[in-house]
C-alpha cells in the first residue's frame, strides 16, 4: 500500500517535471521571446541586448530552465514582462477568485448531481430520466459563452434580476463578488452537473445490475435498504474521479466563461496574458495550472483507492 | 461466425453492410435520427448557403443598423447594417470547414500512435504516456492560444493546432482499446504465423479498435467545433468579415439589452450542430456497443 502511494506521489512529480520541461522549451521555441514582446517594434540593436541582458536571456536554455524552476517550487515567479511586478502577486489575488469561483461551482454541481443522477439511474428511461438527461445533454455541449449570453439576456437584460457583469477588482474581499458571482457560478455548475449525473447514472445502473443486489433482493433486503446501504456506495465511488477532471477544468477551462462576465479571475489573466505575450506570467499560470490538475487528480486516484477494498487489497496482494 | 473470405472483395462488402447496419441501428433510436439530420442539415447548409442566401454577407447598409426583423430581413440587421440571416446561414462554414478536415487528422495520427504503442508496450510506452499526461494537464485554451497568437489566426494554423492537440487524448483512448484486444488468441495466433507488427495492426487490431475510434473521432469532433467557436467569440479564431457563429454572438452581445436578435440566430445555429453531433455521437455508441457516458470533460 505505501510503496504503491509512493510510486503514485512519484509518477505525478514526473508528470509535473515534464509540464515544465514542455512549458519552458515551448515558449522558447516559439519565435520571440520576453523583451522582442515587451519593447516591439524598437526591438532592435542596443535597445534589445540591454533588455535582455536585464532579463538574464542570454544565457544557456538550460541554465535558464534551471533557475526558473527552483525558484517556481519556492513560489517565486519571477517578474512580469511589463510592470516588472512580481508575478507571485499579481497571480495570487487572481487565484484566490478563481479558487472562489470553483468552490462556488462545485458546491452547487456536486451534490445537484449526485442526487439527480442517482433518480435518473434508478428510474432508467422513466419520464424524468428522459427529461434530465435530455437536459444534461444540453447543458453540457452547449459551449459556455451561448448559455451565459442567453442567461444574461434573461436574467439580467429582460427580468433584471441578476446583474450580467463582474465589476468587483480583483483584489476585493470574497464576500464582495455576491451577488455578482451568481451568474457565472450557474453556468459553470450546470455544464458541471451534466457530466458528473451521466457519470452517476451510468454507475447506479450497473451496480443495480450487479449479482449482489439481485442476492439482497432474492433474501426480501427491503428496496431502500438495498439502494442506500448496498448500491449507493459502490455507485458513487467513480465520481470521485469525475469531480477531480472537474476541479481541473473549473481552474483551466473557465477562461471564456471569465471573459464573458469580465470576472478578475486566473483564466482572464491567462488570456491578457497571452495577448501581451507576457510570458513569463504565461509560464506561471501554466505551471500552476497544471500543477493543480495533477494533484487533484492523483489525490482522486488515492482517495478511491482507499475507499474501495476491492483495489486495495487488489495492490496489497500485487506487491 | 462465418468463414474466412476466400477473396478481399466479400470482405468490403461485408464491412460495407455492417456499417450499413449501424447507420440503420442509429437512425432507429430517436437521438440518433434527431443527431444525424441535425449534423446532415447543416453540412449540407455549409455547402450551399453562398447560392440560397438572400443578401451579401459583407453588405453593409449604415440606414439599416440594429433594425428589428422585418419581410425583408427575417431575422434583421446587425450593427453594421449586415442581413443577420444571411450571416447566421453562412456562420458555420468555416468551423465545418476546419474542424472536418482537423478531426479525421487528429484521429488518424492520435489513432496510430496509440495502437503502435499499445502493441509494443515497454520504456517508450512509459514515456509517452507521462507526455500524454502532461500535455493533458495543460488547460486546452492556453495551449492553442499561445500558437495562433504566435502564428496567426489563418486556416493553415487552425488545422493544424486543433489536429496536433485533439489528437493526444486519442492517444489514450486509442492504446486501451488496443490493450484489451492485444491479449486475445487471435491476436496471439496472428504473431504465432509470424506476422509483422504492422500486419497485425492493419489486419487484427485495426478492425476492432475502429469502433472505439469512431465514437472518439465524433466526440472530439464536437469538442473541436466547441473550441474553435470559443476561439472565434474571444478574437482568436476567423477573422471579420467572415461570418461565424461564436464573432457574431461577440459582436451582437454588447447590442444584447435593445436587439436581442443579433444573437439569436447564431445562438440556436451552433447550439442544435453541435447537440447534433452529440446526439449522434451517444446513438452511434450505443449502436455499436460502447457506453461513453463515463466520458468526463478534458
Amino acid at each position: 500500500m505505501l510503496r504503491m502511494l509512493l510510486r503514485r506521489l512519484f509518477l505525478g512529480a514526473v508528470t509535473v517535471v515534464i509540464v515544465s520541461v514542455i512549458i519552458f522549451a515551448g515558449v522558447e521555441i516559439l519565435p520571440g521571446d520576453a523583451c522582442t514582446a515587451f519593447l516591439e517594434r524598437e526591438a532592435q540593436g542596443k535597445l534589445l541586448e540591454n533588455c535582455r541582458e536585464a532579463q538574464g536571456l542570454n544565457r544557456p536554455p538550460f541554465e535558464r530552465y534551471l533557475d526558473w524552476a527552483a525558484g517556481a517550487i519556492q513560489g517565486d515567479f519571477g517578474v512580469s514582462a511589463n510592470g516588472a511586478k512580481s508575478i507571485a502577486e499579481l497571480v495570487g489575488n487572481r487565484l484566490k477568485n478563481s479558487l472562489l469561483l470553483a468552490a462556488c461551482a462545485l458546491g452547487v454541481g456536486v451534490p445537484l448531481a449526485i442526487v439527480l443522477g442517482v433518480v435518473t439511474g434508478l428510474w432508467r428511461d422513466k419520464g424524468i430520466d428522459l427529461v434530465l438527461s435530455t437536459g444534461a445533454i444540453f447543458a453540457m455541449t452547449i459551449p459556455e459563452f451561448v448559455s451565459a449570453t442567453v442567461l444574461i439576456l434573461v436574467f439580467s437584460v429582460w427580468l433584471g434580476w441578476l446583474p450580467g457583469i463582474v465589476l468587483t477588482s480583483a483584489s476585493a474581499p470574497a464576500a464582495e463578488f455576491f451577488p455578482e458571482i451568481l451568474l457565472p457560478v450557474i453556468v459553470l455548475s450546470m455544464v458541471m452537473t451534466a457530466h458528473i449525473l451521466r457519470m452517476v447514472r451510468s454507475s447506479v445502473i450497473e451496480v443495480m445490475a450487479g449479482d449482489y443486489v439481485q442476492m439482497a433482493t432474492l433474501k426480501g433486503v427491503p428496496y431502500w435498504r438495498i439502494v442506500f446501504v448496498h448500491a449507493l456506495p459502490n455507485a458513487l465511488l467513480p465520481a470521485i474521479n469525475v469531480v477531480a477532471l472537474t476541479v481541473a477544468w473549473l481552474l483551466g477551462g473557465v477562461v471564456v466563461v471569465e471573459v464573458v462576465f469580465n470576472y478578475p479571475g486566473l483564466g482572464r489573466m491567462m488570456i491578457d496574458a497571452i495577448s501581451d505575450r507576457d510570458l513569463p506570467v504565461v509560464q506561471a499560470i501554466a505551471l500552476i495550472v497544471a500543477t493543480v490538475y495533477v494533484g487533484v487528480n492523483l489525490t482522486a486516484d488515492l482517495l478511491t483507492m482507499v475507499l474501495n477494498p476491492r483495489l486495495r487489497t487488489h495492490y496489497m496482494r500485487q506487491r | 461466425m462465418t468463414d474466412a473470405p476466400a477473396t478481399p472483395a466479400p470482405a468490403r462488402a461485408r464491412a460495407l453492410s455492417r456499417w450499413g447496419g449501424v447507420l440503420r441501428d442509429v437512425m432507429s433510436r430517436p437521438s440518433g435520427a434527431i443527431g444525424l439530420t441535425l449534423v446532415v442539415f447543416h453540412v449540407v447548409l455549409a455547402i450551399v448557403s453562398p447560392w440560397i442566401v438572400p443578401y451579401d454577407y459583407r453588405a453593409m447598409d449604415a440606414t439599416l443598423m440594429l433594425k428589428g426583423p422585418s419581410a425583408l430581413h427575417w431575422l434583421g440587421t446587425d450593427h453594421l447594417g449586415r442581413d443577420v440571416l444571411t450571416r447566421t446561414l453562412m456562420g458555420g462554414r468555416e468551423a465545418l470547414l476546419i474542424t472536418g478536415i482537423a478531426t479525421p487528422i487528429a484521429v488518424a495520427w492520435g489513432g496510430l500512435l496509440g495502437i503502435w504503442f499499445g502493441l509494443v508496450g515497454g520504456r517508450a510506452d512509459e514515456v509517452l504516456m507521462r507526455v500524454v499526461d502532461a500535455f493533458l494537464s495543460l488547460p486546452w485554451i492556453l495551449k492553442m492560444l499561445v500558437l495562433i497568437v504566435t502564428f496567426g489566426t489563418g486556416i493553415e494554423v487552425l488545422i493544424p493546432t486543433l489536429a496536433f492537440f485533439y489528437g493526444i487524448p486519442v492517444i489514450r483512448i486509442a492504446r486501451a482499446a488496443t490493450h484489451d484486444v492485444v491479449a486475445r488468441d487471435f491476436v496471439s495466433a496472428a504473431r504465432a504465423r509470424g506476422h509483422g507488427r504492422i500486419t497485425i495492426i492493419r489486419k487484427e487490431l485495426l478492425p476492432n479498435v475502429l469502433d472505439a475510434l469512431m465514437v472518439e473521432g465524433a466526440m472530439r469532433w464536437s469538442w473541436m467545433l466547441l473550441a474553435f467557436s470559443s476561439l472565434s467569440f474571444l478574437g482568436f479564431g476567423v477573422s471579420p468579415p467572415t461570418p461565424d457563429w461564436g464573432l457574431m454572438i461577440a459582436d451582437a452581445r454588447g447590442f444584447m439589452s435593445f436587439a436581442p436578435w443579433g444573437v439569436l440566430g447564431p445562438v440556436i445555429a451552433l447550439s442544435s450542430l453541435i447537440i447534433g453531433i452529440n446526439l449522434t455521437a451517444d446513438a452511434l455508441a450505443k449502436a455499436l456497443g460502447l457506453d461513453r457516458a463515463q466520458k468526463a470533460p478534458v
